[in-house]
């Protein structure tokens, strides 16, 4: 008993000697950067939080994936800096800032390409049309769509079996709302995952099978898989079926399935010489550090507007009034900003 | 065929039945090893142990994982162990049979059933807002003890209850109280049982990772905390956040690193079972 008594007094002690410890750390709040929210962005933060550490070692940057909504909810109660945002800022999330008045300036750092692929074996399938694949995974599709030819007469009576994003997933919002016309209305009957190498797995050990996810899954898994172009049937950006690439997602012409990534930065944090850094820095380096994680760069231009922007702490989101990313040029929102 | 046949064919059938039901366990940690080992035992090394996460799969590391697991680990054994054993002890010991006792115990079996991402709805709310603790290994370890109390509270009772009635007897006859009977007769036999049961709870709190996730915790933390209050990541958060990167490599960064985790698990159930072995040498009833 007394050995009990003796163990439990050195944990009263150790524990006392923790809440000391955490005067002196709560303290120094200038070299602190927090960062949440989405997981498509993650990569791309932790890379330049990672190359930040040489610029700047005594910042602690740290970063969370809460997901793009878990993220804004952390950010309007002022508890992150910045947030990841595999999607632009929805009017709820605006109106709830402006209850907590915060103000944020909106930062695009990178684009995302979601690829359609199917089996490595399947020798039929050239390209897809927007309007093929808005059949094939529409909601009224549900039970009905169900063999390769009911795509496009051409192609074999053969069963096809779909793999796409899970319902809780950015991926998912974005390309029902790209293929679709609409947010989250897609048929139901399809293998879903939230975990894109799930879906990779399951595509490239299925010969019927067709599934998206996004670009940098497919060219870490490229000997696995068929990449299908997409044709969106506008000749303005670019003609006929259109092969997502760093190219082509980069410069606009693989559309509507390729998405800009933002980060969001707390206005009154971007005082901050740390936060204000650290941002400068991301710009800066953001599209160097893409290619590494598989995003896709931003052209160059875009990267100096928006550091423009940041420098002149212009607030607000260029997505007013519930617009979506589909199809949109980031340097000329950019540029009608000013 | 007589009755006497069929019924030994039965027993036969039964026992095979049996049989392949213990091994089906086995086979499945067998074969879970195997796939860990095979892809993630090469790239363990001290480099791996030491270094900070990163963008590259081959330079990253545990480092800040590994002691932000240690530190929730410490605070919640801290918290959780104290308040748990005492919430055994009145329960068996003190508390009369009566509804209100009654009330208690069938809540705390109904919370051992609770699911754990509950909890950390709770620990969010509760401990990261209420009392503004944010997302620091304090909320964390304090979400962690509210999930393990009931398993420590349980198995301390049982541990009480296995003592027999003829050592308190014993003590109550020479004229002892009843907290010279608990501290010097029975908590010390009971002992094994309890540390069991505490580091058995200790081993579920270590693979959890829905309620920290809930709770806020980060997954780059390039810093080992130095404080309680301080932001923090685990294994299991750094583990599932390898598994869903598109870059092989950090696949087995994370093979290597449940390997990592394992072992913790092993070493602590390990323990446990020293502990048992050795309490009840010492012990004989």
């Amino acid at each position: 008993m007394k050995k009990l008594i003796l163990m439990l007094n050195i944990l009263i002690v150790l524990a006392a000697c923790g809440g000391k410890n955490n005067k002196t750390t709560s303290g120094g709040e200038s070299g602190e950067v927090k960062i949440d929210g989405s997981s498509t962005v993650y990569p791309l933060s932790e890379a330049v939080a990672e190359e930040f550490r040489n610029e700047a070692p005594d910042v602690r940057v740290t970063v969370g994936e809460s997901g793009t909504g878990g993220g804004f909810k952390k950010f309007s109660r002022g508890e992150i800096d910045i947030n990841d945002a595999s999607r632009p800022i929805s009017s709820e999330e605006v109106e709830a800032m402006k209850q907590s008045g915060i103000d944020f300036i909106e930062l695009p750092v990178a684009y995302d390409g979601l690829a359609v692929v199917v089996n490595k074996e399947n020798d039929f399938v050239d390209y897809l049309t927007v309007e093929e694949l808005k059949k094939l995974w529409e909601p009224a599709a549900q039970g009905k769509i169900k063999t390769w030819n009911q795509v496009r007469a051409s192609f074999p009576n053969q069963p096809i079996n779909l793999y796409g994003a899970g319902t809780a997933s950015g991926t998912y919002d974005y390309f029902t709302e790209a293929i679709v016309g609409k947010a989250k209305s897609s048929r139901g009957d399809y293998n879903a995952s939230e975990d894109d190498n799930v879906l990779v797995k399951g595509v490239s050990s299925d010969k019927n099978a067709l599934g998206y996810f996004g670009l940098a899954y497919y060219q870490n898994n490229a000997d696995k898989l068929k990449l299908i172009p997409i044709d969106d049937k506008d000749d303005s950006n670019g003609k006929g079926p259109i092969l997502p690439t760093i190219e082509t997602v980069s410069n606009g012409t693989y559309q509507p399935l390729a998405r800009p990534e933002f980060i969001y930065v707390n206005a009154k944090s971007a005082d901050r010489p740390a936060v204000k850094s650290f941002v400068e820095f991301y710009l800066k380096n953001a599209g160097e550090l893409a290619k590494e994680v598989g995003s896709v760069a931003l052209p160059a231009e875009v990267y100096e507007l928006a550091l423009k922007k940041f420098q002149n702490k212009k607030t607000g989101t260029v997505f007013g009034s519930g617009q979506n990313t589909v199809g949109v040029n980031m340097a000329d929102l950019l540029k009608a900003e000013k | 065929m007589n009755s006497s046949q069929i019924n030994k064919i039965k027993n036969l059938g039964f026992k095979s039945f049996a049989i392949v039901c213990t091994f089906l366990g086995l086979v499945v940690l067998a074969v879970l090893l195997y796939v860990v080992f095979s892809q993630g035992l090469s790239r363990i090394d001290w480099d791996f142990i030491t270094s900070l996460p990163s963008r590259r799969a081959s330079s990253a590391g545990i480092y800040t994982a590994l002691f932000g697991m240690v530190w929730i680990l410490v605070l919640t054994v801290i918290i959780a162990f104290p308040i748990g054993m005492a919430a055994g002890i009145y329960l068996q010991e003190y508390g009369k049979k009566n509804w209100f006792t009654n009330f208690i115990e069938v809540n705390i079996a109904n919370l051992a059933g609770v699911p754990s991402i509950i909890y950390g709805i709770l620990g969010l709310e509760l401990f990261g807002r209420v009392l503004g603790l944010g997302n620091s290994i304090l909320t964390g370890a304090l979400t962690l003890s509210l999930l393990i109390l009931p398993i420590i509270i349980v198995s301390t009772r049982e541990a009480i209850k296995a003592v027999p009635k003829s050592l308190r007897e014993a003590s109550y006859g020479l004229g002892a109280t009843k907290w010279q009977t608990i501290s010097n007769v029975v908590l010390p036999s009971a002992f094994g049982g309890i540390m069991t049961g505490l580091i058995l709870a200790i081993s579920r709190a270590i693979g959890e990772t829905a309620p920290l996730i809930v709770i806020g915790a980060l997954v780059y933390v390039p810093f080992v905390p130095e404080g309680p209050m301080d932001e923090f990541t685990v294994l299991t958060i750094q583990i599932f956040n390898w598994v869903t990167r598109p870059q092989a490599g950090f696949v087995t960064n994370a093979a290597a690193a449940i390997i990592i985790l394992l072992m913790f698990t092993f070493m602590m159930n390990g323990i446990a079972v020293l502990i048992r072995s050795r309490y009840n040498k010492k012990t004989k009833f």
